[in-house]
């Protein structure tokens, strides 16, 4: 599938309309639906109603902006007016929200096509899009394996071809990873970039909506589009939004020099030697494209794992709370008393995964423990942080592997939840620091199986890292390569 | 038996945490209307009902109405404070998390002072410590089917149209030791929100509510007893009519040997007595952390110093200047300024020259007995302070008599206008030359010659039914101590 700038250029020219484009990916959606399993609602009259309007808008010779006609997949944790949004739970099974997030209400206004919610971990909780109540995603590349989480659903459909570019959140990797596992570039913005209204929480102070994009460029249209300052957040940061995709040049050469820290930390066990070799490659790459590179000490980093899973489920425990039958949402049937509601109805409409993170984090936060765990963690975060100060004092970016391990295979993980929390052990110490971070292809295994690179920028330079990026897929020929289905 | 025991004396100690409406128009995090008595759930919005994926903005007003109602409570205001949850379970919580303040409160460290009567009549001032005051959003309301509680009903139904609705909860020191001192101190709490514009303190509609904490202990003792928690009074006369129903209870309790229990009771306005609702066994683990959602609350010093500006002079100061300026007594001070407007009222009176004291009974005996009567308020009065003022003017002046002021008191209530004007337009200046008031008399006594007769025979309570004749004569415009005077003359004369 094309591109934004394509679809753009052929809308433009008005060589196809954008109930074509809607069409064509609707029937792409259908017909690889019963492999990839991408999407737990699909909205075709949506995206064709939209599409409609735009097509009225060029006949009208109104100009269009990059997005107008361009088809979209929305994790299913983005609240979208009159659509269902299940968060991957059947809590919510039947939940139609009266309201519209800040991001789909943007990419709405900006003419994208939404072709459906996108499947997930149940409220984001998972590494593998397995702990969704409703289906398992294939991984476009191997469908035994699985397309990474919690936005499994958003990554497997932009590397399918089900829709050009997608939204996920990324709670502790819930972007990164998948886009490693599926071959697509994924973005977390830094904190605070981008609003979190109509965002069905997890951890709030460590969620961040981002784009998934096949291209650095559409990554960054995308990012565009959904970034800025939001009234109703009040974590939403007050700044202005470059250009991103503008600012990409094809020969990109860093002003001054370009300092990029291999994080030394991820680099040893547990990391699978063919992701070590490819990212090791990619490193020379960057060199070769005039940055400088330095090996980066990080000792922090083996903290983030332990410190995430008290803070994020700390989190979890109030935000997961209103689902408590009373008001939206599954209601247990034939309660006997009012605890008796709540406990069906958390009992049944909650998944294993879900319940765990909700008993670590209402643990934690108990009188007698809350120093001790909570409190404790608050400050090692603290530490991480300032580990990435320290390092961003030496370098401009950091790089290391996305994920240990290429793609594995669907079931493999269900019963270890600790080998499955492992999977997002380099990406989550981004989140706790507030950083922005991407994923890009650098890599295939010896299966086929894609390889992502991690990088990771300072405070709100999504800009540089979208550059750097781009200029290293200009580089390489890794984006190309698409799964065959 | 002539052995005396001597009974242990005990004495209550008490101290109240008040919730308090703040009056905004909008929610504290969201922005559906605060108005009470809408149907149910027609104030609501997905932000207050805690939707997935809302997220809450703090109303800034809020903040400003907690900061100033901090100030007249002479707290330390915060620099730096944040918003917490407080976790607990309950229909009427949208999120089953109440966003609260925890360690680090908006304002702390304060005191009120109350004025009481003491037993000589001499006014009996006391600081009452405040602890601290945190802003909050208030839970719905639960309405029972089959039963007043939970317990017993067939069914509940919820209204969150109070969901989000701010307010500021005031925790007192342990400093009360009387349900009249208790009930002084939430009427000057109400009074300070009143008089600063942040709450209507409406107790009836919820405005203002008020939780005592009590314990008794013997005279003397440092430790204190077994406390217990009173809730559910709806008045001033119920927070202090409660305190002493407790207090004789607990009294009662330990005189016969028993032991009090730790637990929250209910005041029964109909029965009048509390009853036990639940016992407390150890404290309640409310899982309180950072708010995350929310960024912490930072009140600069020019914000201070802005908001400190814009407070009004606040009732305990007006108490004291009226009483040590101005001469008034502590009872006048206190009428005069339990309600702001009246305190207005009566300094646009005296600015516009009138003397304290007269001003003072005008407004608080006929002025104030007419708005009682009729139901209104001092802002629905044509009467304007410069008015009053003109009028006690004249009858400082001796240009009218007191009589003559009640007598056009009721038009210049109803029709305002000028005092002077009226009092002319009626002709009704005091007549106070004696040749004008001795030809009245002389008419007077040639008119009633057996009264006359009987005056001068010994029955010299005549005198009043003269004075009246006179008066009746002039139109009552002869003014009362000359007429008294010269008839007194001419009669023994």
């Amino acid at each position: 599938m094309a591109s934004i700038r394509e679809l753009h250029q052929q809308l433009v020219r008005k060589e196809r309309s954008a109930v074509e484009i809607a069409t064509e990916a609707l029937a792409r959606v259908q017909a690889l639906e019963p492999k990839l399993h991408s999407f737990i609602s699909v909205t075709a009259d949506r995206a064709i109603a939209q599409a409609q309007q735009v097509d009225a808008k060029i006949a009208a010779g109104e100009a269009i902006g990059p997005l107008a006609g361009i088809p979209i997949g929305i994790k299913d944790n983005m609240c979208t007016t009159g659509i269902r949004t299940t968060c991957g739970s059947r809590i919510l099974e039947n939940f139609v929200p009266p309201y519209e997030s800040t991001v789909t209400q943007r990419l709405f206004e900006a003419g994208a096509l939404m072709v459906g919610k996108t499947n997930m971990d149940e409220f984001a909780m998972g590494s593998s899009t397995e702990t969704s109540a409703y289906q398992v995603t294939a991984n476009p590349w191997d469908l035994q394996r699985v397309p990474g989480g919690s936005s499994g659903g958003s990554a497997a459909a932009v590397a399918g071809g089900q829709c050009v570019v997608s939204l996920g959140s990324d709670t502790g990797g819930s972007i990164r990873q998948p886009a490693a596992l599926c071959g697509v570039v994924g973005l977390k913005p830094t904190y605070g970039l981008v609003s979190r209204y109509g965002l069905v929480a997890y951890a709030s102070s460590l969620d961040q909506i981002g784009p998934f994009a096949r291209t650095v460029e559409d990554a960054a249209i995308l990012l565009g589009a959904i970034a800025g300052y939001d009234p109703q957040d009040s974590t939403s940061l007050q700044v202005d939004v470059p250009d991103y995709a503008a600012a990409l040049k094809p020969d990109f050469k860093p002003r001054g020099k370009l300092r990029i820290g291999v994080i030394q930390e991820t680099f040893g066990e547990g990391l699978d030697a063919t992701v070590e070799a490819a990212v090791t490659k990619a490193v020379e790459v960057l060199q070769e494209l005039g940055a400088e590179i330095q090996v980066i000490n990080c000792p922090q980093f083996r903290y983030g794992l332990p410190t995430y899973y008290i803070i994020a489920p700390s989190e979890a425990s109030a935000n997961l709370a209103r689902y408590d039958g009373v008001k939206y949402g599954y209601r247990a049937a034939d309660p006997d008393n009012l605890l008796d509601m709540y406990a069906k109805t958390r009992a049944k409409g909650f998944g294993a995964e879900v319940k765990r993170r909700i008993m670590i984090g209402t643990y934690v936060l108990s009188a007698g423990y809350y120093d001790a765990y909570y409190l404790k963690a608050q400050k090692v975060r603290t530490l991480i942080k300032q580990d990435f100060e320290h390092a961003f004092q030496k370098v401009d970016i950091l790089v290391c592997p996305t994920s240990p391990t290429t793609a594995f295979k669907a079931g493999e993980k269900t019963d270890d939840p600790l080998s499955m929390y492992l999977s997002d052990l380099m990406t989550i110490p981004v989140n706790l620091a507030g950083l922005p971070a991407l994923s890009l292809p650098c890599g295939f295994d010896d299966q086929g199986l894609p390889i992502g690179l991690q990088m990771i920028g300072n405070v709100l330079r999504e800009d540089l890292l979208l550059s750097v990026a781009h200029a290293y897929e200009q580089a390489t020929e890794w984006h190309k390569r698409s799964p065959s289905l | 038996m002539t052995t005396t025991a001597t009974k242990t004396q005990y004495e209550a100690v008490i101290g109240l945490e008040t919730h308090c409406q703040l009056s905004t128009e909008t929610k504290i995090f969201s922005n559906s209307s605060t108005a009470f008595g809408a149907d149910p759930n027609t104030n609501i919005d997905p932000v207050c009902m805690g939707l997935p994926g809302t997220l809450p903005v703090l109303n800034q007003k809020v903040l400003e109405y907690a900061v100033k109602a901090g100030l007249a409570l002479n707290c330390q205001i915060a620099p730096y404070s944040k918003f917490d949850r407080k976790q607990y379970f309950y229909p009427d919580l949208p999120k089953n998390y109440q966003i609260s303040q925890y360690d680090l409160p908006i304002a702390e460290h304060g005191w009120l002072e109350i004025e009481l009567d003491g037993e000589d009549g001499a006014p009996v001032r006391k600081r009452i410590g405040i602890t601290r005051l945190h802003m909050e959003e208030d839970a719905g309301k639960l309405v029972h089917g089959g039963s007043d509680r939970l317990s017993g009903s067939t069914f509940s139904l919820v209204d969150y149209n109070r969901a989000g609705v701010p307010l500021i909860e005031i925790v007192s020191e342990p400093d009360l030791r009387s349900g009249a001192e208790a009930a002084e101190y939430a009427r000057e709490l109400r009074r300070i929100v009143r008089y600063l514009g942040v709450s209507d303190g409406n107790m009836q509609e919820g405005s203002l509510r008020c939780d005592v904490n009590i314990s008794i202990r013997p005279v003397g003792t440092e430790q204190f007893g077994t406390k217990v928690e009173i809730k559910n009074m709806n008045s001033f006369n119920a927070i202090e009519r409660a305190i002493n129903y407790e207090i004789e209870r607990q009294t009662a309790a330990l005189e016969a040997g028993d032991r009090l229990v730790q637990e929250t009771r209910l005041w029964e306005e109909g029965a009048q007595r509390t009853i036990s609702m639940r016992v407390k066994e150890g404290s309640s683990d409310y899982r309180y952390f950072p708010e995350p959602d929310l960024g912490p609350i930072e009140v600069s010093a020019e914000q201070l110093a802005a908001w400190k500006g814009e407070l009004p002079e606040l009732p305990a100061a007006k108490r004291h200047r009226y009483e040590e300026d101005l001469g008034l007594s502590p009872y006048d001070a206190r009428v005069l300024t339990d309600d702001r407007a009246m305190a207005e009222y009566f300094e646009a009176t005296l600015a516009a020259g009138a003397p304290a004291k007269p001003a003072a009974n005008w407004l608080m005996g006929d002025i104030s007995g007419y708005l009682n009567n009729e139901k209104k308020t001092l802002a629905d009065l044509p009467l304007t302070p410069a008015s009053l003022a003109e009028m006690i003017g004249l009858i400082e002046s001796n240009t009218i008599s007191t009589k003559i002021g009640k007598d056009i008191l009721p038009e210049l209530l109803t029709q305002g206008g000028s005092a002077k004007m009226l009092v002319e337009k009626k002709g009704l200046i005091q007549i106070s030359d004696p040749a004008v008031i001795e030809t009245a008399i002389a008419k007077v006594l040639e008119a009633h010659p057996a009264e006359l007769e009987k005056y001068r025979s010994g029955k010299k309570n005549m005198l009043g039914f003269f004075v009246g004749q006179v008066m009746k004569q002039t139109g009552g415009r002869a003014d009362p101590k000359l007429t008294n005077q010269l008839l007194t003359k001419q009669l023994d004369g």
